[in-house]
């Protein structure tokens, strides 16, 4: 086998194949995936079906606490599980620039495994395409992931209610903060680590167990908190409000941050979500979040409620109150 | 543009022979005692007719003989009553009607469009103030005491034509004596709308913080808070645009216990004093400070402190402090007690980041844990208007914050009649609306980051709205996208204009002072330039609604983005390292910089060499930040201007002790030419400064040179400017910066001695505040002349 991608790689000829055989089925092998169809078909499953799809471009491929390929499985079992869906498999499409290490492909294809393993989610259908130098940085990942969602549930950004507790599963912006200090090679905290994980047994652990009183999930990633949580504050027309104090944190990102000039409010998050509930549950949520590996951090952040229609209201560490909105591109300073 | 501050009229059709006649007028002149003046008036010269309010304004019909017709429209536009505002007089020639024969004033017909102004509140008169000290008069200690020519205006106005039922006083009917007073045309407050006795108007309660009453009689009340006062309590009390927070400006335990209970740790604290008298005491004042102490606008005046028993608390290390004269009833009571201090601290009544408090349950709720005692009344404010600041700088008014007493008269463009609305920047916002050639710049709105200050923006831009009844046909903002006014604006489905920030400042003194072109030197804090970066040091060629950046300040970095802006060290370590410093090591480094965390310098020396959020800014307010930082004046901010203004402070003592100047003379900047643009090279003067702290030059010596420097390096450019590619007179001085008195006088006298003409921002405020205005000027000529290089983008 070479050491490194070459074009025939993606031709569908004997080198695709071999690399199918020695790399993605020895790692990733499935009943499904073994029978190497066109299609995968899948038994049948009682509820609704939730379907979802993202790409992965993450620049650098390998960073701390991680890399692309399991956060391309995580990332998309998070999609569906913040819709209530119970992850049932993935499809995996890889774009490979010619000359990419194979020994890292192989690297990156065990983690894809090794995610799968852990969520318990296969991937059923796959595809590679290899492309000149040059045309893709080293590798891009595109995922879809099929989830059942009972037939009760309806988890979505509309349900939520003037009340609501908002919660989080964890701290805020490690993956934002890693994947931007591994980039620029800058040396700041060596505890810097991503925060990739599959949220679908904490989010399956709240919905199972409350019953109509998880309202919204959502998983902070690209834009981080403060834009998701106005796009809920915009869609709904309510007001979102959280406390900075009780924003769980890594003291390393917040040096980092404050270093950087960084809100962490805008910053990726790629294990964390957000969850809207009733606030008569309240303490018996945030107990059964924090009982489940991937919620042991998991806070109580804010409420909902009715004060500034359509805004997201930051109260400050200082006591002061402010907006958060969407940023339009990257943070330009606006201190006149 | 005119200012409507001075009475105008034309008359576009004269009188004929005729002995009938129409007239309509125009401005403020609702709720100034127009129509009993008219009455008056008609009454003196035997004419018979009528006068009513409109929509419009006031309409006039009067016969008689012709003379005697002229006679009553000259006194008309010469002599008017001392609150009017004449815009505009019309006149209709008559056929003949029916005769009248008296003169009667009509009641007031709210069908027709409302077209008329508001006029802003108005400081008591004296003879209301003689009312209320006279113990005989049936006004004797009342507080809400006013007269057709002083009192409340746009605070308790809810809806035109201003009559009572549509203002807060709609819920105190009035007595049989005040009422004879409303309906008698020869009473001082005939028609007044506030007016009011302790039989029938509003009344005062006073309060403990847990909103129990303790007495709801007036006396008693001004007593209660005038001992609370004396013994150093915090007392909130309900003004005319809202709550102030008082203590006794003598105690620093008091102003100490003030600071802390309301989180505003080190930002200047403005003072009231009862009289003329009281203010010489503690400050130096010069003629046109005494008058606009004493004007009916009233306003806070920044002036020289002097030593006395102030607390230094009030603006320590500052030299000016912000001092205004008693403005209501309820004021001159309260320093009539015995036991009131002399000079109280009065600063707005909020929480920090929001606007002032103006509803009682609010003001209980959220200042509780500030005040002691609260001073509270009945009457309603409609109209959240905070106090006014100014200051005097070359023997002309400054504009700081144009709120109460001004706010909202309008400026006016004759001959545009779009309606715009400016949607203004980010801090220290203003709108500004447009009707009819008329630009209403609102009230102070503040910080648009606080959740209720946008409140506050959306409430006031209804209320001028419906006020004014226009709804603008085009929207013009900020270039910067994430400024919550930009993002107003870009939520609206009217076709939009973005300005650039600089620009803006440029159009707001070109607009006030009638000018067509000109340079303009905009030194100011950040604003986002048309080629993606940060500007803020800027020398711009403005002609007609263009542009073009001829020069500016060599960038430095902003390490951090916005966090430098209060962690200024920040600045200081970016001018080091422009300068090309190693500053990852605390030992490398000059000893005024000590203070700053060692831990961050390896940090801040990546992120600089990596330029990760470092974005490049051209900002003199930045540049002054980092020199204040390398002087070691202060490492860290807690308010905007805040190391500016301490530098300054420093610079002046230097100049004025005068042994620091000839070493100064080297001190001189250097112009490149870079990209057909002019720069200020920044490196130069690095090595001077450190030279001059290592060698234990004073820093108010070095603060002062620095100064010097700059104003002396802008001179250069311009005259190099001027010399080679734009031959004007004009010269514009704007932006934030030029708040800084040192940089202004200096500069304007090298170019006035040049002959150039100097303008600047004097009733628009030089600092954002004044924005709003300057977008909308743009935007109008731009749609009614469109520019022939388009310098704008549409969204
Ligand atoms: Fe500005
Ligand atoms: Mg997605
Ligand atoms: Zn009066
Ligand atoms: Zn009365």
């Amino acid at each position: 086998m070479e050491k490194y991608i070459i074009l025939d790689h993606g031709s569908g000829g004997l080198a695709s194949q071999n690399l199918i055989g020695s790399l993605f089925l020895k790692y990733l092998k499935n009943s499904v995936l073994n029978q190497l169809e066109d299609a995968a078909v899948l038994p049948p499953e009682h509820g609704q079906i939730a379907f979802s799809t993202d790409s992965y471009v993450v620049d650098p491929v390998f960073f701390p606490g991680g890399n692309i390929g399991e956060l391309a499985v995580n990332g998309t079992i998070n999609d569906l599980a913040m819709r209530g869906a119970r992850p049932i498999c993935l499809s995996l499409g890889l774009i490979l620039e010619e000359g990419f290490a194979v020994d890292e492909l192989e690297k990156i294809i065990k983690s894809i495994a090794n995610a799968c393993d852990y969520a318990g989610v296969p991937v059923v259908t796959g595809d590679t395409k290899v492309v000149p130098r040059g045309k893709a940085d080293k590798i891009f990942i595109n995922t879809s992931g099929i989830g059942i969602v009972e037939e009760n549930i309806n988890i979505n950004a509309s349900q939520a209610q003037p009340g609501d507790i908002i919660l989080l599963s964890g701290t805020l912006a490690d993956h934002g903060i890693t994947i931007l200090t591994s980039r620029e090679g800058l040396q700041v905290d060596a505890n810097l680590l991503s925060d990739t994980r599959p949220l679908h047994f904490l989010a399956q652990a709240i919905v199972k167990d409350f019953p109509g009183a998880i309202h919204t999930m959502r998983d902070p990633t690209r834009g981080g908190l403060g834009t998701t949580l106005s796009e809920i504050a915009k869609t709904t027309k309510l007001c979102m409000e959280i406390e900075e104090n009780s924003i769980p944190m890594h003291a390393e990102v917040r040096a980092a941050c404050e270093l950087m000039g960084l809100d962490p409010l805008y910053l990726a998050n790629e294990g964390k979500c957000m969850v809207l509930a009733a606030p008569e549950y309240a303490e018996e949520i945030l107990h059964r979040m924090r009982s489940v590996p991937e919620g042991r951090d998991t806070a109580i952040i804010g409420r909902v409620s009715e004060k500034h229609a359509g805004r997201v209201v930051l109260t400050t560490v200082a006591g002061g109150r402010r907006l958060v909105e969407p940023l339009s591109g990257e943070p330009l300073p606006r201190i006149c | 543009m005119h200012n409507l501050s001075t009475n105008q009229s034309q008359r576009t059709t004269s009188t004929s022979k005729t002995s009938h006649l129409h007239l309509n007028v125009t401005g403020i002149v609702q709720g100034v005692g127009f129509r009993p003046f008219v009455y008056k008036l008609a009454k003196k010269l035997d004419l018979t007719g009528s006068v009513a309010n409109t929509g419009h304004g006031v309409t006039i019909h009067i016969s008689g003989s012709t003379a005697d017709i002229d006679s009553f429209v000259d006194k008309l536009k010469t002599d008017p009553p001392p609150l009017a505002r004449i815009s505009e007089i019309q006149f209709t020639a008559e056929q003949e009607t029916e005769f009248a024969d008296d003169f009667t004033i009509a009641i007031s017909n709210d069908s027709e469009i409302k077209t008329t102004l508001i006029s802003p509140d108005i400081a008591t008169c004296k003879e209301c103030i003689n009312d209320i000290s006279s113990p005989e008069n049936h006004r004797f200690h009342y507080p809400f005491t006013n007269c057709t020519n002083c009192g409340p205006r746009v605070t308790i106005i809810r809806g035109v034509p201003y009559d009572r039922p549509k203002t807060s006083m709609a819920v105190f009917p009035m007595c049989a004596s005040c009422m004879k007073e409303y309906h008698d045309p020869s009473d001082r407050r005939f028609h007044a709308q506030p007016n009011a006795c302790p039989m029938c108007g509003p009344a005062l309660s006073w309060h403990d913080n847990q909103g129990a009453v303790i007495s709801d009689i007036n006396e008693d009340c001004l007593k209660g808070c005038a001992r609370a006062l004396q013994k150093g309590s915090i007392v909130a009390i309900k003004g005319l645009g809202g709550f102030h927070l008082a203590v006794d400006a003598c105690s620093n335990n008091a102003v100490q216990r003030l600071r802390e209970n309301k989180h505003r740790y080190s930002k200047p604290l403005a003072v009231m004093v009862a009289d003329l008298t009281t203010a010489e005491r503690i400050c130096l004042l010069n003629g046109k400070e005494r008058e606009l102490l004493l004007s009916r606008e009233r306003p806070i005046v920044l002036v020289l402190k002097k030593q006395s028993c102030l607390s230094d608390k009030l603006s320590p290390r500052i030299r000016e402090i912000g001092i205004m004269l008693a403005y209501t009833p309820l004021h001159h009571l309260l320093f009539d007690m015995e036991e009131c201090p002399e000079i109280l601290v009065m600063t707005s009544g909020n929480l920090s980041g929001e606007p002032i408090c103006t509803d009682n349950s609010e003001a209980l709720q959220k200042l509780a844990n500030i005040a002691d005692y609260f001073l509270l009344h009945n009457r309603d404010i409609v109209t959240r208007v905070d106090d006014s600041v100014v200051r005097v700088v070359r023997g002309r008014l400054q504009m700081i914050r144009r709120s109460r007493g001004y706010a909202p008269i309008p400026f006016s463009i004759p001959g545009i009649k779009k309606t715009v609305l400016a949607c203004g920047a980010e801090q220290k916002n203003t709108f500004c609306l447009s009707r009819n050639g008329l630009l209403f710049l609102s009230q102070h709105i503040g910080d648009l980051k606080g959740p209720a200050n946008i409140d506050f923006f959306e409430e006031s831009l209804d209320y001028m709205k419906s006020i004014l009844d226009v709804s603008p046909e085009l929207i013009a903002c900020d270039l910067h996208p994430d400024y919550l006014s930009s993002r107003h604006a870009a939520a609206s489905s009217l076709p939009g204009l973005n300005v650039q920030h600089h620009h803006a400042h440029a159009a707001a003194i070109m607009a006030e002072h009638n000018l067509s072109e000109g340079l303009a030197v905009i030194f100011d804090g950040a604003g986002l330039g048309d080629d993606g970066t940060v500007w803020g040091g800027e020398i711009l060629h403005v002609e007609g609604t263009s542009y073009e950046r001829v020069g500016h300040l060599a960038p430095l970095m902003l390490p951090g983005g916005d966090r430098a802006t209060h962690e200024i060290w920040r600045m200081g370590l970016a001018y080091l390292s422009a300068g090309g410093f190693d500053i990852s090591k605390l030992t490398a480094l000059p000893s005024t910089l000590q203070d700053i965390p060692a831990d961050s310098l390896p940090g801040i020396a990546m992120i600089m060499e990596k330029k990760i959020n470092t974005p490049l800014t051209s900002s003199v307010g930045r540049l002054f930040d980092a020199v204040s930082s390398l002087l070691g004046i202060r490492q860290e901010v807690d308010f905007e201007g805040q190391a500016a203004m301490e530098l300054e402070t420093l610079a002046w003592t230097a100049y004025e002790s005068k042994d620091s100047m000839p070493d100064g003379d080297r001190y001189t900047g250097t112009i490149v030419w870079k990209n057909g643009q002019w720069q200020l090279d920044l490196r130069p003067l690095l090595p001077w400064l450190l030279a001059d702290l290592k060698k234990g030059t004073p820093v108010a010596a070095i603060a002062l040179f620095f100064h010097l420097w700059l104003v002396r390096s802008t001179h250069k450019a311009l005259l190099q400017l001027f010399a080679k590619r734009y031959p004007t007179q004009t010269i514009m001085l704007g932006g934030g910066c030029f708040q800084n008195r040192m940089l202004l006088e200096f500069l304007a006298e090298r170019l006035e001695e040049n002959g150039y003409s100097v303008y600047t921002g004097e009733q628009v405020p030089v600092n954002d505040g004044g924005v709003s205005l300057g977008q909308a000027c743009i935007a109008l000529r731009q749609t009614e002349h469109p520019a022939q290089r388009p310098n704008q983008t549409n969204f």
